[in-house]
């Protein structure tokens, strides 16, 4: 497994400079000079372009400059952003990832899950109206037009019914009312880290108890869940809420962004929850013929068993491998959600960096996405082999 | 080899060579290929899902047809024209569906529906060239990646997980602004991309079992050359795949089209995403309901011909794949 693990990371960092690589001249290709547009700028004074311009090696021969822009990327320097003129891009992009990352690991995990299930007692129902009709819907859903769908949450929930705002990541005149405590990287960051611990206990908890017989499996498991539920609560609640009665309780802020932040996860769960139902179904019904299914309803076993034991953990795998696809599918909805909602994460500053023509946001941001569908990858080719045991590296 | 040397006969259909009654080589292979079109269309007419697909997409192509007919016969060119058409007998655009205009016109006074049915055509043409650009790149590629093994193989295929990694909405959009993207070079981006990505990975397995067949031996025995081999044995017999991917990869490069025309980052003048963009640009989309026939016509269009061309995708899976099929 070590040794799996170092060849594929060795692979991964191949493929990003290729893909670095491939980037970068890319865009040299583009109509107009990098150094043009640079010259061009006037929100850059002559100081400052002077230094950009070592900065960048502009003055020297384009080879010698893709080693300095990849030198530079490796020590962390992504350059200036020039819409955001001084903002380095290395500091947008670390104040926007961890909300695109948030944004793509929650809707990703909960429409698995659901695609999962949903797709399986699809797949064990074929030929029902139920199932044509939940089919023609998941395509639907699969194939709407995504800018679209996510106006028509905005529509539905935001302006019509009214109980989500309209987008943006907080809304800040309410925010600037609270206080300013905290910034909202700070809260977002908490939330974050309270919600990741919330969850690792909750499967930490699943897998230590998983070989248990069944009844004191839950005599350990439901207390177990309670109690991490409990602690999350009493952070929220207690800790950093009004009960304590601190100094500047966290509570009211983390409000603020979970209210924004619900319509956006939820339209990405839909997005890409079609694709892994229909996917299972497919897989399950492929499982559904196999001999060992029909041999274990000779032998008399419960149908929720064959369905949930011997069919959907075989009709899993396929669907785990695809997950890869399903990554670039997730970030694509995200990117469209992201800029429908407002919602400032990578998504919505690659299309303004696009849109302004700002060549190192646009080039570190897609890099970043890269290297977060490359990391995504990996974690999948990992679960893969941990859920197949006829995998072993 | 009889069947060969009757070719060299003027006469046309079944001969008489030597007693034994033949036909010409290019009559048996077309109706082999009629046989096997019969009965792939009897497995996919059973599939209502996939009919459904085939019934939009055939209304999708009257529409595109009737755009020419209806501009040259009912609708006058100064009014209609998708472009640059204006109606100066409505006092404040957009206006609400009425006799005259059918959808209603947009914010600045084009009839909704001659935009609508102009842009079919697009589309359709957007979708088939970046059909054909993947299947030709993917069949290619995955043939002779298979074919060769080796050091050929893993270079394309390492390509191949490149290309499959990378979201290509994100590229595309840093493309779309920094190149000014038409329509022809967008239908190349994608097909490149489709084609160098999942199709190829999908179709080299194919072609691996293809390659070790026996005519494929026979062919070599014979003298064939490795191009030969590869272009006149192997392909073929991956068409059928590649024709399934076909439908995706249309699917695909509608979206990206669309998706691109919305942000804005596309160098056209008319096709539905930007229908959309203009609705954005001059604030009617969060008025969604109450303009309807700015937003929906365009969304429900490009919903339903990605969703047509996925199901016939599909259909033809189970065409493809006998392991799909009902027992």
């Amino acid at each position: 497994m070590t040794r799996f693990l170092g060849r594929r990371l060795i692979q991964m960092l191949i493929t990003f400079l290729i893909f670095q690589a491939l980037l970068y001249f890319l865009l040299e290709l583009q109509p107009g000079d990098f150094a043009d547009q640079f010259y061009g700028n006037p929100n850059i004074t002559p100081a400052a372009r002077q230094v950009l311009v070592e900065d960048y090696g502009l003055d020297r021969p384009p080879v010698e400059r893709f080693f300095l822009y990849i030198f530079n990327f490796w020590r962390g320097n992504l350059g200036i952003s020039w819409s955001e003129f001084p903002r380095p891009v290395g500091e947008i992009i670390a104040e926007r990832l961890p909300r695109t990352v948030f944004l793509f690991l929650s809707a990703t995990l909960v429409s698995f899950w659901l695609g999962f299930v949903s797709g399986k007692v699809l797949a064990w129902n074929r030929d029902t109206v139920g199932e044509y009709v939940a089919t023609v819907l998941g395509v639907g859903l699969y194939t709407v037009f995504t800018p679209w769908f996510a106006l028509m949450m905005i529509l539905i929930f935001g302006a019509t019914l009214g109980i989500f705002p309209l987008g943006k990541f907080l809304n800040v005149r309410e925010w600037l009312a609270l206080g300013r405590a905290y910034t909202a990287n700070q809260v977002f960051g908490t939330i974050i880290l309270t919600a990741t611990l919330l969850v690792a206990a909750i499967i930490a908890i699943g897998i230590v108890t998983r070989k248990m017989a069944p009844v004191q499996r839950n005599k350990i498991r439901l207390p177990g869940y309670a109690a991490a539920v409990g602690l999350f609560l009493i952070y929220w609640l207690v800790i950093q809420g009004p009960i304590a009665g601190g100094q500047d309780p966290m509570l009211p802020y983390a409000r603020q962004i979970t209210w924004h932040l619900i319509l956006p996860v939820l339209t990405v769960t839909l997005i890409s929850y079609a694709g892994t139902m229909l996917l299972m179904r497919n897989s399950m019904l492929e499982t559904l013929s196999e001999d060992y299914i029909e041999t274990a309803k000779a032998k008399g076993l419960p149908e929720t068993m064959i369905r949930d034991k011997h069919a959907a953990r075989n009709a899993l795998l396929p669907v785990v491998t695809s997950l890869v696809y399903g990554i670039a599918f997730a970030i694509n909805g995200g990117i469209v959600t992201e800029t429908i909602f407002s919602w400032a994460g990578l998504g919505l500053t690659i299309l303004g960096a696009a849109q302004e023509q700002d060549i190192p946001l646009a080039m570190g941001t897609l890099l970043i996405i890269g290297g977060v569908a490359l990391v995504a990858h990996l974690v999948a080719d990992i679960l893969y082999a941990y859920l197949d045991p006829r995998i072993r590296y | 080899m009889s069947v060969e040397q009757t070719d060299q006969n003027v006469g046309v259909g079944a001969e008489t060579y030597g007693g034994v009654r033949t036909e010409q080589l290019w009559r048996v292979r077309l109706k082999l290929l009629w046989n096997s079109l019969r009965s792939s269309w009897a497995i996919f007419s059973e599939n209502p899902i996939g009919m459904i697909g085939l019934v939009i997409i055939f209304i999708f192509g009257l529409m595109a047809l009737s755009h020419p007919i209806l501009m040259a016969t009912v609708w006058d060119a100064a009014t209609y024209d998708p472009i640059v058409g204006f109606d100066y007998t409505i006092d404040s655009h957009p206006s609400a569906p009425s006799a005259a205009h059918l959808l209603g016109t947009d914010p600045i006074g084009r009839d909704v529906l001659s935009q609508l049915l102009y842009s079919t055509s697009s589309e359709f043409g957007l979708g088939i060239v970046a059909a054909l650009v993947t299947v030709t790149i993917g069949t290619s590629i995955g043939a002779v990646a298979a074919f060769y093994g080796g050091v050929i193989d893993s270079v394309l295929m390492r390509l191949a997980d490149l290309v499959i990694m990378i979201p290509s909405l994100p590229l595309l959009i840093v493309l779309g602004a920094f190149f000014e993207l038409n329509l022809l070079m967008l239908a190349f981006v994608i097909g490149i991309l489709s084609g160098f990505g999942g199709v190829t990975v999908i179709i080299k397995s194919q072609a691996l079992t293809i390659k070790v067949k026996p005519f494929i031996e026979a062919a070599r025995v014979a003298g064939g050359s490795d191009f030969h081999i590869i272009f006149t044995h192997i392909v073929p017999n991956l068409l059928p795949l590649a024709f399934l991917y076909m439908m995706f990869t249309v699917t695909t490069a509608i979206f990206s089209e669309a998706v691109l025309s919305f942000f804005g980052l596309m160098n056209i003048r008319m096709s539905w995403g930007i229908m959309i963009n203009l609705a954005q640009s001059e604030g009617y989309l969060l008025r969604g309901f109450e303009f309807w026939w700015l937003l929906f016509p365009a969304s429900i269009a490009i919903t339903l011909l990605c969703a047509a061309f996925y199901l016939v995708g599909r259909a033809l899976d189970e065409v493809v794949n006998p392991r799909l099929r009902k027992r």
